[in-house]
């Protein structure tokens, strides 16, 4: 059984990413990416909370604005189009390492431990990291039915396009996809509690001055975007929103 | 005190394995884990029996060739030991303890207990070691390195490659041990000349035997040495250096 290093020629990045440590590099800088998106995706709607201006949702504004970011300087949409696709390849790139890495897992041990295993460190979220994020893709792709593309079944009856107060409001009032969205928060929650800890160690990032933090801003994070989101599609199923 | 023991027999790599019961009385709470193997195995030739096969050198936990699973645990539930150093008085009399050999593809299994581990040996080839000039000795304290750098470096160095952090690894990864044989070179001014080319060199082996971390912090529990999981961080930061540095520049860095 002799080593042999096959130096695979590859530009740069390709073979770079063809490493598993290259890969969770990649997995840690998508993950922040996505993780900057669902903040800023969850502070944008807070605007459900706020009053009408001239008798329109302030939200439906702030969608419209969005569709139109630096309009009339550059063509309408197209700023939004090029947060979408970026947005998309690195969803794209942070489920393709993690299967990749998966499959690497699975062959690094074919043989299974007969004998019930005691895990010290391992958590449930670390552990269950492939799960809640597949769950979470779904979600997500309900989630663009339901609210972006209203698409039946998924979107209320009523949806309309740019009406995003009422759909938002049409959608919650059905108390099992309140449900579910809140369920899927849940895991998305779980899934920040073991990522945002992970991407410091996957970067290199490690000091004995901030490792103390590192933990306690995962939590925060995780319980931030769990609360910030969930109490959005609570509001309107309790109809403190409507 | 009396343990019932559930140990995984196997004749060879190709022959089909499964666990047999044994109960061994009579044994001190004094005895090591190994020797309370040993005395299985004696009762077990007595009988005409094949003995358990299972590794084991020093016996004095520092040669990392004993580890076995015990109870679903790399060297048993005792933190920072090997199975040689492991009593019998941290179990229970009358426990029953379930004995697993290692479980890795990189590991492949060689008889009862015993896996071939000589992976690890593929790993240090790529890099785990220093050029230096031969000739006479270089004087003591020639090169100044900082207290806590020596003791960091020392802190990885004590890793004695018994492959518990394989075995604890729910994705069968071998980064602990890379990362503190790349670690406790790279700490040191020896060391730098081949830094990167040991980082990209030895990671990449590893990563054609064995799977990749998830940082669920196993390893660093299972590791009779506790060697920490900032080892690791400290090769995945390396290992990114290595690919972007002009190595034409490397001193001047």
């Amino acid at each position: 059984m002799t080593a042999t290093i096959e130096k695979k020629r590859a530009p740069f990045p390709i073979a770079f990413y063809r490493s598993a440590v290259g890969k969770k590099w990649v997995m840690a800088l998508t993950g922040i990416g996505l993780i900057l998106f669902v903040v800023a995706h969850m502070v944008g709607n807070w605007k459900i909370f706020f009053p009408d201006v001239d008798g329109i949702p302030e939200i439906d504004l702030y969608a419209e604005a969005l569709r139109s970011l630096l309009f009339p300087l550059v063509p309408e949409h197209i700023v939004l189009w090029i947060l979408r696709t970026g947005l998309i390849a690195i969803f794209l790139l942070h489920i393709h390492a993690a299967y990749s890495l998966t499959l690497m897992n699975r062959r690094a041990r074919t043989e299974r431990y007969e004998g019930p295993r005691t895990y010290v460190a391992a958590n449930y979220a670390s552990r269950t990291m492939r799960w809640s994020g597949t769950i979470f893709g779904f979600f997500v792709l309900f989630h663009l039915a339901d609210l972006t593309w209203g698409a039946q079944p998924a979107a209320p009856a009523t949806w309309e396009h740019g009406e995003v107060y009422a759909n938002f409001i049409a959608t919650f009032s059905r108390a099992p996809v309140t449900l579910f969205y809140v369920i899927s928060m849940g895991l998305l929650g779980i899934h920040l509690y073991h990522g945002a800890w992970s991407m410091f160690q996957s970067l290199g990032l490690n000091h004995p001055r901030f490792n103390a933090w590192r933990k306690g801003f995962a939590v925060s994070l995780a319980v931030f975007v769990f609360v910030g989101n969930a109490i959005m599609p609570l509001a309107v199923l309790f109809g403190f929103v409507a | 005190m009396k343990v019932n023991l559930q140990v995984w027999r196997q004749e060879g790599p190709e022959a089909a394995g499964a666990f047999k019961t044994y109960e061994v009385d009579k044994i001190s709470e004094e005895m090591s884990f190994l020797e309370m193997l040993d005395i299985l195995n004696e009762q077990l030739v007595n009988k005409g029996e094949e003995p358990i096969a299972f590794d084991h050198d020093c016996r004095e936990g520092i040669c990392g060739t004993c580890g076995v699973m015990i109870n679903g645990q790399p060297h048993g539930p005792q933190l920072g030991t090997a199975t040689c150093q492991l009593h019998m008085r941290k179990f229970d009399d009358g426990a029953t303890l379930v004995v697993e050999p290692w479980r890795a593809t990189g590991f492949p299994l060689v008889r009862d207990l015993i896996v071939d581990r000589s992976a690890f040996d593929r790993i240090i080839e790529g890099g785990g070691y220093i050029s230096v000039d031969t000739g006479s000795a270089p004087d003591a304290n020639l090169t100044p390195i900082p207290k806590m750098v020596a003791d960091t470096a020392f802190d990885a160095a004590a890793c004695i490659g018994c492959g518990a952090c394989v075995a604890a690894c729910p994705n069968g990864a071998a980064n602990l041990f890379t990362a503190a044989k790349i670690s406790h070179l790279n700490l040191l001014p020896q060391g730098q000349a081949e830094r990167w080319s040991r980082t990209e060199n030895m990671v990449e082996i590893m990563e054609e035997y064995f799977g990749s971390c998830t940082n669920h912090g196993e390893c660093e529990k299972a590791c009779p040495k506790s060697i920490s999981i900032d080892f690791i961080a400290m090769m995945n930061s390396d290992y990114v250096k290595a690919k972007f540095k002009n190595r034409r520049l490397v001193a001047q860095s």
